[in-house]
């Protein structure tokens, strides 16, 4: 396949950047997405170029580290797959394809296609885990689970924190992803006792880091490669009124 | 140097114990004087970290991913041991110490693995209270399933994502620990050297990888847990960005680096389609539960997944089954592999390339129902079928082996210390629990024994030694390691050679793949030395990194990984070399029973090969650690 590419080169933060193209050719339709961008890449060294900069680590779609903006939407064309588990199989020969980063107010470009997503580590700072220390738990089956809920809060827990929510989101709301972690603390025993200080905890650090609201579009749902259902934000919605009716805090 | 393992005296049952109450404590008000630098938020790291600053210890953790939660434990799909014996089959903390030990075919420390098989059933019990959402059965208890080299169900899983569920955890417990102030995370930061001072580990060396700038940081004792180097082999299943470079560089600062040459072959990922292929794919072993493994009796080239569904029974060759009746498709992973190889070898490897065999599961959907095969592994067929294209409930997977995991590592004490005190390695960056070979599930279980329960106690036992007092990074140690560092760096920025950084990586993983693979032999290793001696130099000369020092720069980053790669290439060959008996996943040629199987030498080879680096370019000294068996009769394993 030959490709032409439009892809958005900024050299840092401050930099105002734009589109470059690129032309690609004899590209293998078994070649995913990010291999044939290690293919171009290649080709700007040998020519003197510097490479393009994008986020990769697992490329087997579990580590959330990839997070291309592939012709208008986020990971590409395909559903439920992250840009690295996408195949070349899925465009055509002579296809114009459109490459640019995640773009919202909390994730600031770092460099080309790589965004600074530290916001979402400070989300889970603020409340995502069950405060336990090691050692002094009681035996792993003194906590029943039935195999509904176990599944609910594994659909929940399966979230990569890609950050694809955001960037598909006109109002670029983290919604999704912190309702995702709300909702498997929620509905799990372990996560009774903080139960209401996270939800509020969470919800006021992902505004203070300029995520917009929910606009109840789905559009984070339709994009999610995890296919986090959008009902844990109604979920959470329901955790936070509940929480906030009877909170201590004004 | 002399090595002293520090194995507790006494009954294998009762080291432990023992051992924790002869270890020196620090006193809770005195913790907070300690600093600790964590390397690396995998498992290993991120369980640790969050351990020590619970304990009250100060804690620098680093990663040169943009959130601890990317390490590449992520990607761990099957499970984690544990010796509950919650199926009542007969499982125990003997059992599966034994299973351990008998898996790495007799090449790892009695005691060490006995703490690990001991302390696996704490491991379960801290995750469950964390809220991971481990497989359940209907009664609401825990849901196991079983998995090669074992005999009984002893593996927790949460679907095909038990890795990823176990790392949010211990993400989650460092999480709240950074909420506390008690751990500073530095992501997109790379350790790029330690610094010793009177001869301890004070502090580590880094590179912001955002700005460039090299910074220092000082510490009371440094615990690398940087995992593995797999991807000395370009294609392994490890992430891009796993690296060798922290283990190394420390290995050059006088840690001696243990059983370097032993590699883990994983007998079920995705087969290479082409030259362009960055990574390759690991489908879980836990397929192999029902997945039967299979290439025709007779040779058929190219036979695609499609045509295989109509080739009746008789003419399919289930090579496990029929080799190994006990244990089946369940043997280990070496054993799985190497006999996917010698199929493929006899000619009778299937797909475009020859090299792969089928993965079938048509009997396991007949007997179970799609819906049941779906709910065990559906991700993975998902997977499977983005990649291949091909649809796993219709036709048979084609599956080839794949460098998956290094048992060897930094050689460290009964302590998890290197020989450079103060330093620990832990998680996959040591080399101290999988012998020769890893069971399945063990990676995950290793990791969090290390983290959670064994490093938070020894490291007490040396801080209580150390005075509170802190070193500054004006010291002039710090200062000297950096200029060593940027003069490194420096070094290959100017080169401006023609050869990109990747074509080097591939060529390595080429010469290491042919020569240090599944199987080999003392011609095809000392040719492989050779070879990786003149890549060396001709990377030195002729490497091209674009870009500058300060900025983000992911040529560089990658140019300081690979040069690394290259010498532990190098040092793999070697050992290999020296290690002229078949044990695990090193399959000698040379020493093979008349079946074909591993041959080991016990009375030359019962030792861990522990490697001093004496001198840039100079031989390294081979030390011997070794392996007394009191617990555990040697016998020639037998999966059959």
């Amino acid at each position: 396949m030959n490709l032409t590419l439009k892809v958005w080169r900024q050299k840092n933060s401050a930099d105002k950047g734009g589109f470059e193209t690129y032309q690609v050719s004899n590209i293998s339709p078994d070649m995913s997405f990010l291999e044939m961008f290690d293919v171009l890449n290649e080709q700007l060294v040998n020519s003197d170029q510097d490479p393009i900069h994008f986020d990769h680590d697992c490329r087997e779609g579990i580590c959330g580290m990839c997070s291309l903006y592939i012709n208008g939407k986020p990971h590409g064309p395909k559903d439920a797959i992250t840009t690295c588990q996408l195949h070349m199989r899925s465009f055509s020969d002579g296809d114009t394809i459109v490459v640019e980063p995640w773009r919202a107010k909390a994730f600031p470009v770092v460099k080309d296609l790589v965004v600074d997503r530290t916001a979402f580590d400070r989300i889970i700072q603020a409340g995502g885990y069950v405060s336990i220390n090691t050692g002094g738990v009681p035996d792993a089956n003194e906590i029943p689970i039935s195999k509904e809920v176990a599944n609910e809060a594994m659909d929940a827990a399966t979230c990569i924190g890609c950050g694809a929510c955001v960037a598909a989101c006109k109002n670029a709301s983290a919604m999704l992803f912190v309702s995702a972690k709300v909702s498997q603390l929620a509905v799990l025993p372990q996560g009774q006792v903080e139960r209401k200080s996270r939800v509020e905890n969470m919800v006021a650090t992902m505004d203070a880091e300029g995520f917009g609201a929910c606009t109840n579009t789905g559009a984070c749902e339709a994009v999610c490669p995890k296919e986090i259902s959008i009902t844990n934000i109604a979920r959470m919605n329901r955790e936070y009124f509940q929480a906030k009716i009877s909170s201590k805090k004004i | 140097m002399k090595l002293n393992s520090k194995i507790p005296e006494g009954p294998i049952a009762e080291k432990w114990t023992k051992h924790k109450f002869n270890m020196k404590l620090v006193n809770p008000a005195n913790k907070r004087k300690y600093d600790i630098i964590v390397v690396g938020s995998g498992l290993a790291g991120a369980s640790a970290a969050a351990s020590f600053a619970e304990l009250g210890y100060n804690v620098k953790c680093f990663c040169f991913q943009d959130s601890p939660r990317r390490a590449h434990s992520i990607a761990a799909q099957g499970g984690i041991n544990a010796a509950k014996n919650y199926q009542n089959d007969g499982d125990s903390v003997y059992r599966l110490f034994y299973d351990t030990i008998k898996g790495g075919d007799y090449r790892s420390r009695e005691a060490n693995v006995y703490r690990l098989a001991e302390v696996s059933s704490s491991i379960i019990d801290q995750c469950v209270a964390q809220g991971v959402p481990f497989a359940r059965e209907y009664g609401g208890l825990l849901d196991n399933r079983s998995f090669g080299g074992a005999q009984v169900s002893r593996t927790f899983y949460a679907r095909g994502q038990t890795g990823q569920q176990l790392l949010l955890g211990a993400y989650s417990a460092l999480s709240r620990q950074v909420a506390n102030g008690k751990v500073k995370m530095y992501t997109r930061t790379e350790m790029l050297d330690v610094v010793l001072i009177d001869d301890k580990a004070r502090g580590i060396v880094a590179r912001n990888l955002i700005t460039g700038e090299i910074e220092s940081h000082s510490a009371h004792a440094v615990v690398l847990a940087t995992g593995g180097y797999g991807n000395v082999f370009f294609l392994s299943t490890n992430a891009m960005g796993s690296n060798c470079t922290a283990a190394w560089r420390a290995h050059k600062k006088g840690a001696l680096f243990g059983n370097p040459c032993f590699t883990q072959i994983h007998p079920t990922c995705i087969p290479v389609s082409g030259d362009h292929q960055s990574k390759l794919t690991l489908m879980s072993e836990s397929l192999r539960n029902d997945g039967r493994v299979w290439v025709p009796k007779v040779a058929r080239p190219k036979l695609t997944a499609r045509e295989a569904t109509k080739i009746p029974n008789d003419e399919r060759d289930y090579f496990l089954e029929r080799k190994y009746p006990s244990f089946g498709n369940l043997v280990p992973r070496d054993v799985a592999s190497r006999n996917a190889k010698m199929a493929c070898d006899e000619g009778k490897g299937v797909g475009a390339t020859g090299l792969a065999v089928f993965l079938d599961f048509a009997d396991a959907i007949k007997r179970d129902g799609k819906e049941v095969i779906a709910a065990k592994y559906g991700n993975l067929f998902d997977m499977y079928e983005q990649i291949t294209g091909d649809n796993p409930y219709e036709m048979p997977m084609m599956i080839y082996p794949a460098v998956h995991y290094t048992m060897g590592g930094l050689w460290v004490d009964y302590n998890l210390m290197t020989t450079i005190p103060g330093l620990y390695a832990i998680g996959e960056a040591n080399f101290s629990d999988h012998g020769a070979n890893r069971l399945g599930a063990s990676a995950l279980m290793q990791g969090l024994a290390d983290g959670y329960f064994v490093i938070p106690y020894t490291i007490g036992d040396y801080l209580a030694t150390m005075p509170y007092e802190k070193i500054s990074t004006d010291h002039e140690a710090f200062k000297e390691v950096e200029a060593n560092v940027k003069a490194k760096i420096n070094q290959l920025l100017n080169i401006k050679g023609k050869r990109t950084v990747d074509d080097f990586h591939k060529a390595l993983g080429k010469i290491m793949w042919e020569y240090c693979g599944m199987s080999r032999n003392e011609d095809g290793l000392k040719l492989a030395k050779g070879k990786i001696q003149e890549l060396k130099k001709e990377f030195w000369q002729d490497v091209k990194v674009m870009g500058s020092q300060d900025e983000l720069n992911m040529s560089l980053e990658k140019a300081n990984r690979v040069a690394d790669f290259i010498e532990l290439g190098e040092l793999m060959v070697d050992d290999a070399l020296h290690r002229s008996e078949s044990c695990g996943g090193h399959f000698r040629e040379e020493s093979q029973t008349p079946e074909g199987e591993a041959k080991r030498k016990d009375d030359e080879f019962s030792f861990v090969s522990a490697w001093e680096f004496k001198g840039e370019d100079q031989p390294e000294l081979l030390q011997k650690e070794e392996l007394a068996f009191e617990n555990v009769k040697l016998t020639q394993r037998s999966y059959k």
